[in-house]
Parts: C-alpha cells; sequence; structure tokens
C-alpha cells in the first residue's frame, strides 16, 4: 500500500513538473518578452555605448572605450540638449505641480457639476500627445493663433512663438505644462480624498481660514503624495519629445537650437546613423534619471511623518 | 457658562434628529448626553459646536443668541471621537495650533501648551507623533488643545468609546478631574450608561432626538419618568411586567397566572400598566405576599443572582447570600418602595 502511493508520486514528479524548475515555465512568456525586450537591449545599449564607429548591421565597431561619451560631450548639440531639458524639466514640473495643486483642490469641493469639471480637466489624458501638439501649433501660430489673440487683449506684441529661436523653448515649457497637469491632478484628488475630513472640521472649530487649512493640513499631509507625482513628472519631462516633435515639424526648433536629450538620441539615431553617439546619450540620460530619483526617494522618506 | 436650548430641532431629509428640544445646561458643570445610538445625541453636540445648523429653535450661550454664530466665534473646545490630531504635527504643535490660528505668540502659545499638557499628563511626550501614542495619551492630548484656547464649553463626542475597557475607567476619572480643575462646563455625548452615571453631574437622556428626562444620575436611576428611562439605565436591567391592575389595586399578570401586591396604591383600575422592578428592589422571607420558583441561581463575581419565576414572568434579582434557597424552591418575597415602578402601557409614563 505505501509502496503504491510512493510509486504513484514518483510517477507524477517525472519531468520538469513538480521540481523547483516547474513555476519557471509559467513564468517564461512573460521573461523571455523581458529578456529579449528589455534585459538584452538595456545591456547591449551599455555595450554599443563604449564601442565607436558601431555598425548595426555587421556588428563591426572599431575600437571600445570612452570615445562616444567624450565626444557626446564635446558635441554642443548635447550640451544644448543637456540645458533645454533640464531648463524644461526646472521650469515644466514646479509649475505642473503648484498649478495641479490649486486645481485638484478646487474639484475636491462639493458643489453641483463637479463631474464634468472632473472630465474635462481629465479629459487631456486620453487624447495623443501628438495630435494635442498639432493643435497647440496651431494656438501658437503667430499671426492666426488664439494665444497671440488672447495676449493681444493685454497689449502684448505678437510673439514668434514657433519662429523665433529664443521664444522657442517657453512654447514647449507651456505645452508641457499643460500636458502634465491631467495626470498630476488624478493623483493629487485622490490623495485629497484620502484626507480624514475631521481634520478640517477640527480646524475650523479653531477658527482656522482656509488658506491656513490649505498650508497647514492638506499640504503636509498630501507632501508624499506631491512627492510621488514629483518623482514621476521628473522623469517623464526629462524624456521630453513626443510634446516637441510636432510643434516644430519634427524639428527641434526653429534653427536647431531645441535639442532635447531624448531628441537628441532620436537624432543621432534614426538621423544621422551614430549608433555609438545615441547609445552613450541614451545611458547619460538613464543616469540622470536615476540619480534624480535616488535623491527623490531619499527626501520623500524622510519627508513622510506618519 | 450657561446654556440654553430653546425649541430646538433638527431636521435631515429623511429623518428628525432632535426633535423640540428645551433644556438648561448648569454652568461649571459636567453633563453626559446619554442614549441609544441614532438618538441625536451626536447631531444635538454638532449644533451646540456649531458645525451643522439647526433647522429651528435657539441656543443660548449666557445672553448671546450663537444659533447662527459660526463655530470658531462660539468659543467651543471640541474633542472628536477619534481625537482628530494632525498626524504631520507633534503633540506640542497640536496643542499649540489653536492659538497659532489665534496668532498668539510663539512663546507665549508654548508656556500655554505645555500648562495644559501638564494638566492632562502628556508632558512628557510633547516631541512625539500622535501614532507614536496609545489612545489614552491621544485623547488626552485632544483634550489639551480643545482647552488651550480656553473654552466658554468643552464638548467631547463620544471620549471614551476607543479605548479599552481598562484604559476607560481610567480616562473617564481623568476627563472627571480635569473637568472639576478647570471648571469648565463640559458636555459629552455617549451610549454607555455606566460611564455617564458615574463621572457626570448630570445626563440627559434622549430618545429618538425627543428629551426623556434631565437629572442627576442618581435620581434618574431613582426616579424615571419613562419606562425608557427606567429600562436603558441599571446593569442588570429593570425587569419589565406587563399587566393590569385589578380591582383591588393590585398588580395582576396579563394571563392573570400571578397577582403582586403593590406597596403604594395608585387609585387606578383596570388600565394595562407595566410594573417595572429592579433586580435589588425585592426581599425575601416566610410569610410574604409573593410566591415565586427559582429557576436559576448563579454568581458574578460579587454578585448573587437568580432567575424566578412569578407565575409565568420571570425575572433576574439579587439574592442575599443570606437566603439558602436553590434551584427549583418556592420562595415568598414582596417588592421594596424604592426601584418598582409603575407605567402606563400605552404611554410608557410613569404612574
Amino acid at each position: 500500500m505505501a509502496e503504491a502511493v510512493l510509486k504513484s508520486k514518483k510517477r507524477s514528479s517525472s519531468g520538469i513538473f513538480n521540481t523547483k524548475w516547474e513555476p519557471l515555465i509559467y513564468l517564461a512568456p512573460f521573461l523571455i518578452g523581458v529578456i529579449i525586450f528589455t534585459l538584452y537591449p538595456f545591456f547591449n545599449i551599455i555595450l554599443i555605448s563604449f564601442k565607436e564607429g558601431y555598425r548595426q548591421m555587421t556588428g563591426a565597431f572599431q575600437s571600445f572605450g570612452f570615445d562616444n561619451y567624450v565626444h557626446i560631450f564635446t558635441d554642443p548639440y548635447f550640451i544644448n540638449a543637456l540645458k533645454n531639458t533640464a531648463m524644461y524639466v526646472g521650469f515644466v514640473v514646479p509649475i505642473s505641480t503648484a498649478l495641479s495643486l490649486f486645481f485638484a483642490n478646487l474639484l475636491n469641493q462639493k458643489i453641483k457639476g463637479i463631474g464634468i469639471f472632473q472630465t474635462a480637466f481629465f479629459l487631456p489624458m486620453v487624447t495623443s500627445v501628438t495630435a494635442i501638439g498639432l493643435v497647440w501649433k496651431l494656438m501658437f501660430n503667430d499671426r492666426i493663433g488664439v494665444i497671440n489673440a488672447m495676449l493681444g487683449l493685454f497689449g502684448v506684441e505678437r510673439i514668434e512663438w514657433l519662429l523665433d529661436p529664443a521664444m522657442n523653448i517657453w512654447a514647449l515649457i507651456i505645452y508641457g505644462i499643460w500636458n502634465m497637469m491631467p495626470f498630476t491632478i488624478i493623483i493629487l484628488l485622490s490623495g485629497l480624498q484620502n484626507i480624514d475630513p475631521l481634520y478640517y472640521t477640527a480646524a475650523k472649530v479653531d477658527g482656522a481660514s482656509s488658506r491656513k487649512q490649505f498650508f497647514r493640513i492638506t499640504v503636509p499631509l498630501l507632501a508624499p503624495t506631491i512627492g510621488l507625482t514629483c518623482i514621476i513628472n521628473m522623469i517623464s519631462a526629462s524624456k521630453v519629445f513626443g510634446e516637441l516633435f510636432p510643434l516644430f515639424s519634427g524639428r527641434p526648433g526653429t534653427a536647431y537650437n531645441l535639442f532635447t536629450m531624448v531628441y537628441y538620441i532620436y537624432y543621432e539615431f534614426n538621423v544621422a546613423r551614430h549608433l555609438g553617439y545615441a547609445a552613450a546619450a541614451s545611458i547619460i540620460l538613464f543616469i540622470i534619471v536615476f540619480v534624480f530619483t535616488m535623491i527623490q526617494l531619499y527626501v520623500q522618506r524622510r519627508w513622510r511623518y506618519y | 457658562m450657561q446654556i440654553k436650548i430653546d425649541h430646538l430641532t433638527k431636521k435631515f431629509p429623511d429623518t428628525t434628529a432632535v426633535d423640540d428640544f428645551t433644556m438648561e445646561f448648569e454652568s461649571g458643570k459636567l453633563t453626559a448626553l446619554l442614549g441609544p445610538s441614532g438618538c441625536g445625541k451626536s447631531t444635538m453636540l454638532n449644533m451646540l459646536a456649531g458645525i451643522l445648523p439647526a433647522t429651528d429653535g435657539h441656543i443660548y450661550f449666557d445672553d448671546d443668541d450663537v444659533t447662527d454664530m459660526p463655530p470658531q466665534k462660539r468659543g467651543v473646545g471640541l474633542v472628536f471621537q477619534n481625537y482628530a490630531l494632525y498626524p504631520h504635527m507633534t503633540v506640542l504643535e497640536n496643542i499649540c495650533f489653536p492659538l497659532e490660528i489665534q496668532k498668539v505668540n510663539k512663546a507665549e502659545r508654548i508656556e500655554k501648551a505645555k500648562e495644559m499638557a501638564k494638566l492632562v499628563h502628556v508632558d512628557q511626550y510633547l516631541d512625539r507623533k500622535p501614532k507614536e501614542l496609545s489612545g489614552g495619551q491621544q485623547q488626552r492630548v485632544a483634550i489639551a488643545r480643545a482647552l488651550i484656547k480656553t473654552p466658554r464649553l468643552l464638548l467631547l463626542d463620544e471620549p471614551l468609546s476607543n479605548l479599552d475597557a481598562r484604559l476607560r475607567i481610567e480616562m473617564r476619572e481623568e476627563i472627571r478631574r480635569i473637568q472639576q480643575e478647570t471648571k469648565v462646563t463640559t458636555i459629552f455625548v455617549t451610549h454607555d450608561q455606566e460611564e455617564a452615571m458615574s463621572i457626570s453631574d448630570s445626563i440627559v437622556l434622549m430618545k429618538d432626538g425627543i428629551l426623556m428626562q434631565v437629572d442627576k444620575p442618581q435620581a434618574l436611576y431613582d426616579d424615571p419618568n419613562h419606562t425608557f428611562v427606567a429600562s436603558f439605565l441599571g446593569n442588570p436591567p429593570i425587569n419589565n411586567l406587563e399587566g393590569i391592575i385589578n380591582d383591588a389595586g393590585d398588580f395582576e399578570l396579563k394571563d392573570h397566572s400571578a397577582t403582586i401586591k403593590l406597596n403604594e396604591k395608585k387609585g387606578i383600575k383596570g388600565e394595562e400598566v407595566i410594573l417595572g422592578i429592579r433586580p435589588e428592589a425585592i426581599t425575601i422571607g416566610p410569610d410574604f405576599n409573593t410566591k415565586a420558583e427559582i429557576l436559576e441561581r448563579y454568581t458574578m463575581g460579587k454578585e448573587e443572582l437568580a432567575n424566578i419565576k412569578i407565575g409565568s414572568a420571570e425575572l433576574r434579582v439579587y439574592i442575599s447570600v443570606d437566603h439558602d434557597c436553590k434551584k427549583g424552591d418556592v420562595i415568598d418575597l414582596v417588592l421594596r418602595n424604592k426601584g418598582v415602578f409603575l407605567f402606563d402601557k400605552a404611554s410608557g409614563k410613569r404612574l
């Protein structure tokens, strides 16, 4: 009897099943995908970034070293891309976060028809960044655009948003701020809705003004959520590309003055066909994003007091 | 500060939470708003605090009509059921917050906060965050925060219901002590009759938004004006027997299975009544007028209780340890004067 049980157990454990490898079979479809499309390219791109004169088809290269990195850091277009990206992140993330906080707070009120407003604010999330970019391109038009028309009402002279190289980045930043808000508002709104309304009742009994309530209760209690959106938005703003492409018909600004990190990678890879430079720039972008994230996580951890 | 409530009513779309309340709260006293859940006691408290607007009627603080006054102008301190301490502030900052809003300068408000912390015994935890405190300590901080602006009225919403049984007894005595030290007029909401009985100067008993009776705790127990009041107070609860008053003026059970002689005749007969007998309101001895069978006898701590049967009615009563009776015995008993009440069956009112 015992022998029979033992035997049947043995039979069922034949092959790969019932061994420590079994879970791998079930994980395989996902793992294979990750390995082919994420892990392999990630490590390959590190390798390519060290190969000078790398050719995609043959895999041939001239030398192995830091030549690609030396090149991009002496390339004025890359330096320009770094500057533009930093400026973009530096303006878009704080301004869109502040505006989102303001609007999220408004959208959190209990008033009639709030659903309509909420939908209106979230709508940009489901639209295509390129399609909306084309609309913004039209709005930024210096002759027929609605933005100049409105500014004109306040006596502002015609601004050549998309023609004057000095104004290009501001057009991109304004569009970027608008584009980032819906997502930020959703996250902040969900954070706001998690705050116990009793804190506000308590503050009201003590006579706290709505300003005081906002800065002494809402903002501190929302700080972890604000930190989270900042990290996510900094990462996504560092990778600005989809906003840039439609505004200037695929060019990086009027006079190739508005390279961003990702546009530089795209340009070196797709247009100039310098795979090594593109790879090196990618690694630099990765390091920047990584460092930012680490700093933010550290700050956020020190911020969280409950 | 004396609080006068004049025909106060609060209606919600589908219920009337407080129905035509008229009463006065004594100055400098601790008053309990007592009642089962949903009786409107928290609504009452929120109206006193000014968080909820009244539908009708008036509230007076001394001579001021505060009915339409916003909460911050009323000078009330409010302690919430779950304390509502700001989680991102330390104990000291929490206690300081009401003064911070009043723009009291920092040194002064910290000094005052420390004084308050000392009063409620949390002065050694000033730098902690609320989550680092026990429930009882959070409660103390909440009380200190409510008291720091020297309110005219201190309101506590179910202050003890989030605490475990032992802490509850400790905290209720603390609330009593703090109230007596500060002499602030205090109103607290509770559904626990023992809590209300043990610390308050007077109890306001509510049911379904209606004021049932206001009195000192012992008076409420000894002299209830309604069968609800008699039933709500007391543990073990009062025994309610339904029946009629017979021609002799005595109580007869509905199914005529037994008659209980009443000490005090009310001069009525034939009326349907409820006879309320507190568990401690019987005396057992030979030759007494009512026969009862002992169904069960048990000891709960120091108390000797028994379930007895008079006719078809079952009662739970205290039995003195001297009485050597056991299950199945038939005893003679008589009602005492104190703790026996006759209520009208239809209205529930005391006869």
